[in-house]
């Protein structure tokens, strides 16, 4: 689709930032949206030295701070690189700097903290407006869309029945997200449907599943565990009721915590859930005819192989 | 105000029933479990409603001036959801809707008490604090 804005060739060639999890808690994203886009034709060329995003703690301390942080890597992309697209899969990456660039565009002080610390670290200065961030979501939708995936699709993700996971940051808060709610074709922040979309391209049943942009908890996992697990408890059976068999997911915090999760539940308070988990851009190497090991199914904690090979997919 | 243990209780024996005509109740408690957190502001829980229901309107209330609070939106917007699709279901097909309806309930009640024991929680990631300092 969006032949008519230019997207689809916009976006067969990105700058990529995978930010810091996809290094390592979600390293298996990382090597399935390579190897995804590798299949599909799609060129990634990651940012060069680029740096974290600010994250959660940064924000928490000093927005500003982050503001720039996330502002440095859209530089680099956008002044050293010369792209006008950052892919970023990672929904806290992606948050962020649509949130910096909302702040470059709206507050005076953000713009000169940013202005003063760009200068002080010896780059240029990044103006909003440069580049557009998107997520991994958008890129495959905008690139590539149903109708190619349909396509090219080897193996049908048929007989898996999917629970979409979003989780929280890919669409709150609204206002940081203009292109969204804009209508048909555009993606919703109050019922997301571009993972939904994608997959059912691919053959894949996917479920109702009512808690797609519920809170995991994810960011107090360590200062408050039980208040995770039972969150997270709570979205897997869910999606179970729902008649799932996997839960698809588009960002490594979600992924790492549904998984880690799964395992508390049961060994603290002898929940046990079986729905395995997985991230969307796995799902869909596989239903391109790519191996397990490119997709990085032997780096999850959640094993799922038994559940694939009974589907035909591995 | 029933102990959010004794709501989870109720919500959890309503989804083993699944009998459509919980549905009104299963609201209810999600009400309840705003209540709590409106209280806890040391505010009057209000009896207004928006588009139809006092969920929303206790939703509304709730989320003055704490953006982390935005994170359970949807979760109400999808428990009153829930409660129009079994009120429209036909000939017992909202049973199976009505077990849907607890477990988003459930999370509710979760989230919420969550958030009472844990105020940061849904602070760190979605609802971009600094943001909604600024426009307030």
């Amino acid at each position: 689709m969006s032949k008519k804005d230019g997207k689809t060739e916009k976006y067969r060639k990105v700058a990529y930032y995978p930010g810091c999890a996809l290094e390592g808690t979600g390293h298996a994203y990382n090597r399935s949206t390579k190897a995804v886009g590798k299949a599909l034709g799609l060129e990634l060329d990651e940012v060069k030295n680029w740096n974290c995003c600010g994250a959660m703690e940064v924000k928490n301390i000093d927005p500003k701070i982050q503001t720039y942080l996330s502002s440095r890597v859209l530089s680099i992309a956008a002044n050293e690189m010369g792209y006008d697209t950052v892919m970023a899969p990672c929904n806290g990456c992606y948050h962020n700097l649509k949130k910096a660039e909302y702040d470059l565009e709206n507050d005076a002080e953000s713009r000169a903290v940013v202005e003063r610390l760009s200068t002080k670290a010896g780059h240029q200065t990044y103006s909003s407006g440069q580049a557009e961030t998107i997520h991994a979501l958008d890129w495959i939708k905008e690139a590539i869309g149903e109708k190619g995936l349909k396509a090219r699709v080897k193996n049908s993700l048929k007989g898996l029945k999917v629970a979409n996971y979003y989780g929280c940051m890919y669409t709150r808060p609204r206002h940081i997200f203009p292109e969204k709610d804009q209508g048909e074709g555009s993606e919703s922040t109050s019922e997301p449907h571009f993972m939904d979309d994608l997959l059912a391209a691919a053959g894949a049943n996917n479920v109702d599943f009512p808690l797609k942009t519920a809170c995991c908890g994810g960011a107090h996992t360590l200062s408050d565990s039980d208040i995770s697990t039972k969150l997270v408890l709570n979205i897997l059976r869910a999606a179970e009721a729902s008649g799932a068999n996997v839960i698809a997911t588009e960002c490594p915090t979600c992924h790492t915590g549904l998984e880690m999760h799964q395992i508390r539940a049961e060994k603290r308070f002898g929940e046990k859930t079986s729905v395995k988990i997985l991230y969307f851009t796995q799902l869909l190497g596989l239903a391109l005819g790519l191996s397990p090991r490119k997709v990085g199914l032997q780096e999850n904690i959640s094993d799922s192989r038994d559940l694939l090979r009974e589907k035909g997919l591995v | 105000m029933r102990s959010f243990a004794d709501i989870e209780t109720r919500i959890d024996e309503l989804a083993l029933h699944a009998d459509p005509a919980a549905a009104g109740e299963l609201v209810r408690l999600g009400e309840e479990v705003l209540e709590h957190w409106v209280a806890g502001r040391g505010e009057e829980p209000t009896q207004d409603q928006r588009e139809g229901f006092r969920l929303l309107a206790l939703h509304r209330q709730g989320c003055k001036g704490e953006p982390s609070f935005n994170a359970c939106r949807e979760t109400c917007r999808e428990l009153a959801y829930q409660y129009n699709l079994i009120s429209q279901a036909r000939g017992g097909r909202g049973a199976k809707q009505v077990h849907m309806a607890a477990m988003v309930a459930k999370y509710l009640c979760l989230f919420v008490a969550g958030k009472m024991r844990e105020n940061k929680l849904g602070e760190f990631c979605c609802s971009s604090r600094d943001l909604r300092a600024r426009e307030n």
